[in-house]
Formats: C-alpha cells, structure tokens, sequence
C-alpha cells in the first residue's frame, strides 16, 4: 500500500512541476539580482533562483511564491543573531544548497533557520544549518522532504537550546540523511503522523536524539543515535516502527537508549542497542514487539518499569550487557521467547539449539542493586556470584514469571 | 640482593608447583577461548577465576617458600650479607617467578587467539596488570605472615583465614554494611571500603573497564566522578601498588628485628 501511495505521489508531483517550467533568476555580485530579496519579488511561481557564493544579510527571506531557491557553492545566510533564516509560505518551495546561520537565541519565540508554514509539497535539502536555534522548523505542513541537511548547533542548556528538525502538526513528511548535532532534541515529532525518518545521524543533542510525542504511524529506520542524553524517546504516540536503527554510547545518569512511555502496538526490530546505561526503558507500554535486536554491552539492556502488558520479546541476543533485564511490576502478561542469552549456562540434551532449562535473567543481584544503588561497586565479586548462584538454585526474591523458557544456546547472527 | 633474588627465582623455577600453577592458567584460558568465542565473555570468566585464584596460590606460595628456605635462610644469615637484601631479595624472586608464570599461563592461548587484532585489548592488558599486581601483594601478605609465624600449621592456617576474609567475607560485610545503612549517603564510604581491600581493588580496575555503561547509571556524583574517568583507575592502581609496599616494608621491618 505504502509503495503505491509513494508512486502516486512520484507520479502526481512530476504532473505538477512538468507544465510549469519556469525561467531562471541569478543572484549575486555580478548577477541581474543583487538581493535574493529583489529576485523574489520578481519571480513568478514556477521560476528558478539561483544564488552565487557570497554573504547575504537579508533575512528572513520570506518566500511566498512557488519558487525552487537554489544556492550555488553554498552562499551564506546570515542572520545576525536576531531573524529567522528561511520562511517558506507558499507549497511546493524548493530551497537547496544554502548555509544558514546565527539566527540567535530567544526565550520568546522560536526562532527558526529555515521554517515552514502551513503548506505542503516542499523540499529542504542539501543545507547547512549553524547555530540556529530551531534548525529547521514545520508546522502544520505537509507532503514534504527533508533531506541531506547539516543541522549543526551548539548545546548550551536545555532551556535555551532548541530542536534541529521540529515537527508540529505535520503528516506525510520524510526526513531523510540529515545530520544533526548539538540541540535539545535532535528531531522533535509534535502531532506528527504517517512520517518517515531515515538514515540520519542525531548526536550529542542535551535531551533526545528523536523524540516523539503524541504522533501516531510513524516510521523510523537505519539512523544512529549516539552520545544524546537518550537515544529516541517515544512518548503517548502509537503504531510507531522502529527499525534498524543504531543506539549508540548513550551514557550517564538517566540515560536510555530508547525511552518508552504510554505508547501502543509499536514495533521495535533489528535494531542494535550498544554501550547504553539503560538499553530500553519502558514503561505503561503495551502491545509491543520487541523482535530480534541485538543489545551489546549496556548496564541494563532492557528496563521495564510498571503497568507493561502484552509485550513480545523475541529472537534478541543479549551479549555482555552487565544486568540483561530489570522489572518492576507484574510480568505476567508479556512473553520472552527464544532469545540468545549470554549468560545463559544451561545445556541442550536433544541438541534442537533450545536450551532444555528456562533461563531466568533477573538475578538476585539485580535485586540488591535496586534496593541499594551503591552496591553496585560490588559487581562481579565473588560473593555477588555465590549469592546469584544460590537465588538461581532456589529463587526467593527474584520474580518467577519473568523467564525465557526456550533459550536458543546459538547467537543469532545478522 | 641480585643475585638472592635470581637464586630464590631459580628456585622456584625448577619446582612442579610452579609448573602446575603456569599449566592450570594455560588449559583455564585455553578451554575458555575453546568453549566460547565471544572474547569479552572470556576476559570476564577469566577475570572471577585470576580474582579467586591468584590471591590464593599467592598466599601459600609466600607461606611455602618462606617455610622451605628456613633452613637455607638461616645459612645466608651466617654470611656477610645485610638482612635486608636476604629477605627482599628471597620475597622478590617468589613475587616475580608467579607473576610470570601466571603471565604466560593467561597470555599464551590470548596472544595466540588474535587478542592484538581486536578491541579487547585493553580489557585483557588491565586483566594481565591485576593480575600481575595481586600476585605481588598477596605473595608479600604470605611471606609476611610466615615469617612472623615460626608454628607452620599456624602460618598456612592465617594465610586461608586472610584469603578467606578478603575474597568473600569483607564484601559480605560490604554489602550487609550498605543495605543496613541504604538511607543514608554511602557513596563516598564505598568507595572509600574499597581501598582497603586489594581484590575489591584490583576488582573495581577491570569493571571500569568491562561495566562502565552500568556504573555510569547510578545518580551519585561522587560515583560518577570516581568511576566514570580515568581519576579512578588512577588511583585505584596506585593504591594497589601501596598495598604491594606495605607489606614488603613490613617484611624489612621484622626482618632485621628477628631472632633467629
């Protein structure tokens, strides 16, 4: 269905551009245009402009018309530390090649680099975004893409740090090979629906790297996340995929490589959770389908907080992770099934690659580290492993029904 | 004082037990990397093993040795030879013949495994310098403690006991100390228990490196800066060489006040 809807809009856009084909609008010293600004007004819909190299300080370049924007050898944008960069008002705008900077902060508006507003059809693509405070800005748009954009900020706190790619009210946008670097949270979705993120990489960002609320259908595949303070957060949305994706070194006090709260029928695949303190935390999450991830070397793999009920996980290698699983609350609804657990020391007689004893990752230790934090420097300790093995003899406090009793004895390699 | 450390290295070189120690390491390592291929997974089995064995076969040693020299020991006392030199020199000789032979029990099946191509190196460098450590302080705790000890049922006796008390009973303390105490602010006493302790020492050296992401979880700033920068790995090697001293100057200490 998705790849008929994705040819129709192929199709459908081409229709569109094809009869319209423009003239062409040069800006710059030696050019008709000094001004993008002059170039603009002389435009028609359907036209043109092209920006040669040089420093512009005429923003914010509204764009009211449907015109393609194209910079040259990345001509700069300045916005003085007090304008926006970019305002694009009318559908099917195209801006490409441009560096935008120093929009400047404000604890009053949301100053944007390039933003958008209340249209549809639009491209952003191949920019390069500097401390701006909003990198790129869309609210209540539609049908647009994304793509190839630096957005590149410098974090200062979370209060005065703005998003890189914000969405509010959007639907049916694709954000796609962007960079993102240094903002409070890397891609913010606001009531955004039926989106597709992909292949971008959201780093160092104070808050999230991608941070859903309230936006339902969405997709994201084949990003990295790395070094946020979480990886992606996905808060009261639902029916969000989550494939492929990298989480990566997101490390420290209350760090999750993915963050899960009240969210419903999500699909969680493929992906690879790697050196988090907390792999996934989730919690007041149902109906989720954690299949087949790889969580390597976090401080908790998987966290699962209070009210969880009917999740899956499945077909997961958890390797080196130092606790593989914690749980609070009841368990009993949520099935853990044919995962490949490191630790697991059981054997298989019949030799069908399942482990013959259930595998039981809650240990007591985990237990104790819950109740006192600071027992944690003793991990690894030779009492700690007499203390696990005698609870994994005869278990007292470690919850029963969280165990996985078809361990597969073979890493499931991908 | 050379040449007493090369003879008491020497030694110790030609006896079986030493041969057996190098051997254990050999087939342990070995029969790891054979059962798992997974090389992290190999340093921590490794890692429970070097800190429930190498204190242990440390302590006797140092007992032993100690023991079966009497006799030569108290033939060098009737020469022209400092105190000093004698027993640091016997001392050395054992500390440095066990931490090469448990080098090369746990080295050889690693080098041999390809550890120089992966990531883990550092994880088993740090794993081979504790090890390395532990073999010092505890055969220096052993010589020390047979040294003061003439009775020889006593001396192995003691050396069980401050095995024991440090592999499990001191952290089985810890821990009923920490869930007793779990309303106040414990961060800085748990580190600070640590330090008295050298396998917690040598310990908390390799989780730095094997757990950090987990460590790096707890809320405590004072964790947080002790456990999440190279500040703690600092200094918990530092203070694992202190314990290595202590010992040794103790062994200076009744040395030349002993009669023999």
């Amino acid at each position: 269905m998705r790849r008929i809807t994705s040819l129709f809009i192929i199709v459908f856009s081409v229709l569109c551009t094809a009869p319209v084909l423009g003239k062409t609008l040069h800006v710059g010293a030696d050019h008709p245009f000094s001004t993008i600004l002059a170039a603009l007004t002389a435009a028609q819909s359907g036209d043109q402009i092209i920006v040669h190299p040089g420093l512009y300080r005429e923003c914010p370049i509204i764009v009211n018309k449907s015109v393609t924007l194209t910079g040259y050898g990345m001509p700069v944008l300045d916005a003085l530390g007090e304008k926006e960069g970019i305002i694009i008002e009318a559908d099917s705008v195209t801006v490409e090649g441009f560096e935008i900077r120093n929009t400047g902060y404000s604890y009053i508006e949301d100053r944007a680099g390039i933003r958008v507003k209340r249209n549809q059809d639009f491209t952003i693509r191949n920019n390069r975004l500097v401390l701006t405070f909003f990198g790129i800005y869309l609210e209540h748009a539609k049908s647009g893409r994304v793509t190839n954009n630096a957005v590149l900020g410098k974090p200062l706190g979370e209060a005065n740090s703005g998003n890189g790619i914000h969405l509010w009210y959007c639907k049916d946008i694709d954000i796609e090979g962007n960079l993102i670097r240094g903002h409070r949270d890397g891609i913010y979705f606001e009531f955004a629906t039926e989106s597709r993120v992909r292949r971008n990489i959201s780093e160092q960002n104070l808050r999230y790297g991608l941070h859903f609320m309230f936006s339902n259908d969405d997709i994201y595949t084949r990003n990295t996340f790395r070094d946020n303070g979480a990886g992606v957060a996905v808060m009261f949305s639902r029916r969000i995929h989550m494939l492929n994706n990298l989480f990566h070194l997101n490390w420290g006090q209350a760090a999750y490589g993915l963050l899960l709260k009240e969210i419903y029928d999500a699909e969680i695949r493929e992906n690879v959770f790697q050196k988090n303190t907390i792999g996934i935390f989730t919690e007041g999450s149902n109906r989720i389908h954690y299949k087949d991830n790889d969580f390597l070397n976090n401080g908790w793999a998987v966290k699962v907080g209070g009210g969880c009920e009917k999740n899956d996980f499945i077909r997961n290698n958890f390797i080196g992770n130092s606790f593989d699983f914690a749980a609070v609350g009841n368990m009993q609804s949520n099935r853990i099934e044919e995962n490949f657990w490191g630790d697991y020391s059981g054997y298989d007689l019949d030799k069908n690659g399942i482990g013959d004893i259930p595998y039981r990752p809650i240990k007591l230790f985990n237990y104790v580290v819950d109740q006192t934090p600071e027992t944690i420097i003793l991990m690894r300790s030779l009492l700690v492993e007499i203390l696990n093995f005698s609870e994994k003899v005869s278990p007292v406090l470690t919850p029963a029904e969280v165990s996985d009793a078809s361990p597969t004895m073979h890493r499931y390699s991908r | 004082m050379l040449r007493i450390i090369r003879y008491s290295f020497a030694d110790l070189i030609r006896s079986r037990w030493l041969y057996f120690y190098t051997g254990f390491y050999l087939v342990l390592t070995g029969a790891l990397f054979f059962i798992s291929a997974d090389l992290s997974k190999v340093i921590v089995s490794l890692m429970n093993a070097i800190l429930f064995i190498v204190p242990l076969v440390a302590l006797l040693f140092g007992v032993m040795v100690q023991y079966n020299t009497r006799e030569f020991t108290e033939l060098l006392l009737a020469q022209p030879i400092p105190r000093r030199s004698i027993f640091l020199g016997q001392y050395l000789g054992i500390a440095t013949a066990l931490a090469i032979s448990f080098l090369l029990g746990a080295g050889i099946p690693f080098v041999l495994s390809g550890i120089f191509l992966s990531g883990e190196i550092w994880n088993f460098s740090i794993l081979l310098l504790s090890g390395v450590l532990l073999s010092y302080v505890f055969s220096a705790l052993g010589y020390l403690l047979a040294l003061i000890n003439d009775n020889r049922i006593r001396g192995f006796g003691l050396a069980i006991l401050v095995w024991l008390l440090l592999a499990v009973v001191y952290d089985g303390l810890f821990l009923l100390g920490l869930a007793w105490f779990s309303d106040y602010p414990l961060e800085n006493v748990a580190i600070g228990v640590t330090v008295f302790n050298p396998i917690d020492l040598a310990r908390i050296l390799i989780l730095l490196k094997l757990d950090v992401s987990a460590l790096m979880g707890y809320t405590g700033a004072v964790f947080n800066k002790f456990l999440g920068t190279s500040l703690g790995m600092g200094l918990a090697l530092i203070i694992l060489v202190i314990w290595a001293v202590l010992p040794v100057s103790m062994i200076r200490y009744i040395s030349l006040r002993k009669d023999f």
